[in-house]
């Protein structure tokens, strides 16, 4: 079990109010992340979750139990932080072992599940090692080790990848998920990149200066963006935002198209441009059209094959069924 | 300094002082040496020729030889025990958010610049003393009789003294390396089910361990030859005579420059003792 609830909940520190009333539902076994631009707040969401920090006013509850007061140890939860914050002095077989000794587990259940947890996550070798002598991806599994051997009812993850490198990050991305998947808890995770947020969540909620902008499953927010910030906070490459003449033609004061929503012709089309930096991927071709009149810079992605270079002359149609459509507030007109 | 000739330049750029710290430390150790092998009485007759071993063996002989070598171990001992645990609890309280931190950390520091001698003679006389110090007003005050610090218990007077005077030294390193504690280690430990005595044992303690062991190895260095502090206070009376005293009453008091520097030698024989003993325990702390 582990449904958390915050209600109403806030928090300041001293003057300033980093989150301010906020209301979210975390249900059972879902896998949520919190996303946002780095200092809005995401970190301390997780660490008022956890009991690390007070909140200043509302109420969390963990399993319809008001959960306001009780100390981190007694939440039943388990975190995962950036910096790993292994116990440098004790072998990983100590360190996964560290909270299972502090509940007093007899030392046969201690070590078996510390075997389990280390045959599960390829750590059986290492054991004897300590910290220092392991390699990121090494820390960081002995990390999770550690969380699940308590099997808490929740875990937390504070941008547990950002220390990795590309192609380790992508590998433990896919080890969480499946974790995920195996364990069926409820996970919170926390990430400002929002590829990882698309590719791991049940949902997603994006934060702004500790507003919630939106919560919903990736494909919602990125079909049905409900504001400006979420429309350019989600999708890779950024959704090109275009406002004045061309959104009102759409009745709108800004719209919103993405960059694989535009077909690119070297003929005809309804907009025209100079190609400036092209970047080819192989897959994709990500190209970068100046003097649109729409705005500084236009993003299309194109397929692989597309043979434009810097300089030439390029048109442009967007599809007109996946145009997104704000108004002056910057809301999403349906 | 990667290639050979910049290593060279480096290694002839380094040899004066060297060479330098090298003759400050030898020529006074073959003089020891020298002299701990002559019979050289100043005012009674001067070097009076070879006297082989007789020097060594008449002071290991002497019955304050090896009280004295008891006296400075205790002394030694008693020191780092207080300063290291007094340390660790003031560093701890130290790193808490207070109200006038910066000038309670100057405070505290602030004995660590005294001299011994004055610091020494302040505790003797300010509050030790039988009938004017502060310490026999309080006992006065809550109805018992004062003791004679310096006689009475002269051993733990001096310990006393000399661990206010090394206290701030302990407490400044072990706060410096208490602030390098990573504080995602607690907070995960404290996620993890301990309590803060268990935090303290199985995070901080184990954090602090080089640190401790650098204030261990560098406070036994000086304590070993402390000197002034009991010089001003008891003058070697009492049980608080220490090697280093002895030696001074013998070269001093008794003029017998050949048997002081023969003890000159056992203290640094000790010494020795001492730094291998104290590195086979807490050394392999420094590795890694
Ligand atoms: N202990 C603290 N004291 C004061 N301000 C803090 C503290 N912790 C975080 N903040 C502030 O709260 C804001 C949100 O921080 P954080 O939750 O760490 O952001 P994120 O994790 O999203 O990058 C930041 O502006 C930060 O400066
Ligand atoms: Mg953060």
């Amino acid at each position: 079990m582990g449904r958390i609830t915050l209600d109403k909940v806030t928090k300041s520190f001293g003057e300033t109010q980093v989150i301010p009333p906020l209301d979210l539902t975390i249900e059972d076994g879902e896998f949520t992340v919190f996303v946002g631009p780095s200092g809005c707040g995401k970190s301390t969401l997780l660490r008022l979750i956890a009991g690390l920090e007070d909140i200043t006013s509302g109420q969390i509850r963990i399993d319809g139990n008001d959960a306001t007061n009780v100390p981190p140890a007694k939440r039943g939860l388990a975190m995962v932080f950036q910096s790993y914050a292994l116990y440098p002095h004790m072998s990983v077989r100590k360190n996964i072992a560290f909270p299972l000794r502090m509940a007093k587990l007899d030392k046969a259940a201690q070590d078996a599940k510390i075997e389990a947890a280390a045959a599960a996550l390829n750590l059986t070798d290492y054991l004897d090692r300590k910290p220092g002598q392991l390699s990121g991806g090494q820390r960081q599994r002995v990390a999770i080790g550690r969380a699940i051997v308590r099997e808490p009812s929740a875990f937390l993850f504070d941008e547990p990848l950002s220390n990795l490198d590309a192609a380790l990050r992508v590998g433990m991305r896919m080890e969480i998920s499946e974790l995920h998947k195996k364990l069926a808890t409820t996970m919170v995770y926390v990430t400002h990149d929002q590829v990882e947020a698309m590719t791991m969540a049940d949902k997603i909620v994006v934060l702004r200066a500790g507003h919630i902008e939106q919560v919903g499953s990736p494909l919602e927010l990125y079909k049905a963006p409900r504001n400006l910030f979420v429309a350019g906070f989600i999708g890779s490459p950024k959704m090109n935002l275009i406002d004045g003449p061309e959104a009102a033609k759409h009745d709108a004061h800004t719209i919103g198209v993405r960059p694989e929503h535009i077909a690119v012709s070297a003929s005809e089309g309804i907009w025209s441009g100079k190609v400036g930096v092209t970047e080819h991927l192989g897959s994709d071709t990500f190209l970068h059209v100046h003097g649109t009149g729409l705005g500084e810079m236009i993003t299309v992605r194109a397929g692989g094959e597309v043979d434009f270079k810097y300089g030439d002359t390029i048109y442009l149609t967007p599809r007109a069924d996946v145009i997104h459509r704000f108004g002056t507030d910057g809301l999403r007109i349906a | 300094m990667a290639t050979k000739a910049s290593r060279s330049a480096a290694r002839l750029m380094m040899a004066p002082a060297v060479i330098l710290l090298l003759g400050w430390m030898l020529v006074p150790l073959t003089m020891t040496l020298w002299f701990s092998f002559r019979k050289y009485l100043p005012l009674r007759g001067g070097d009076l020729g070879w006297a082989g071993f007789d020097n060594y063996t008449r002071f290991v002989t002497s019955s304050a030889f090896w009280p004295s070598v008891m006296a400075t171990l205790t002394v030694v001992g008693g020191v780092l025990i207080i300063t290291v645990c007094l340390g660790v609890l003031l560093a701890i309280l130290l790193d808490q958010p207070m109200w006038g931190q910066g000038v309670v950390r100057i405070l505290v520091i602030a004995p660590f610049f005294v001299m011994p001698t004055v610091s020494a003679l302040v505790w003797k006389n300010m509050f030790m003393d039988p009938t004017n110090g502060l310490f026999a007003h309080l006992f006065k005050f809550f109805g018992a009789e004062p003791i004679a610090w310096l006689s009475q218990a002269s051993m733990p007077s001096i310990i006393m003294i000399v661990s206010w005077q090394w206290l701030p030294f302990a407490t400044l390193i072990l706060l410096t390396a208490i602030q390098s504690l990573d504080s995602e280690q607690l907070e995960a430990s404290e996620i993890d089910g301990a309590p803060p005595l268990k935090r303290f044992w199985f995070i901080i303690l184990p954090h602090l361990g080089r640190a401790i062991t650098v204030v261990i190895l560098i406070q036994t260095i000086f304590l070993l030859s402390i000197f002034a502090e009991i010089f001003v206070t008891t003058g070697g009376a009492f049980g608080t005579k220490t090697l280093t005293y002895l030696i001074f009453q013998r070269v001093l008091e008794s003029q017998n420059i050949g048997l002081g520097s023969a003890g000159g030698v056992y203290a640094i024989i000790l010494a020795n003792i001492v730094a291998i003993f104290l590195m086979r325990i807490v050394g392999k702390n420094l590795d890694n």
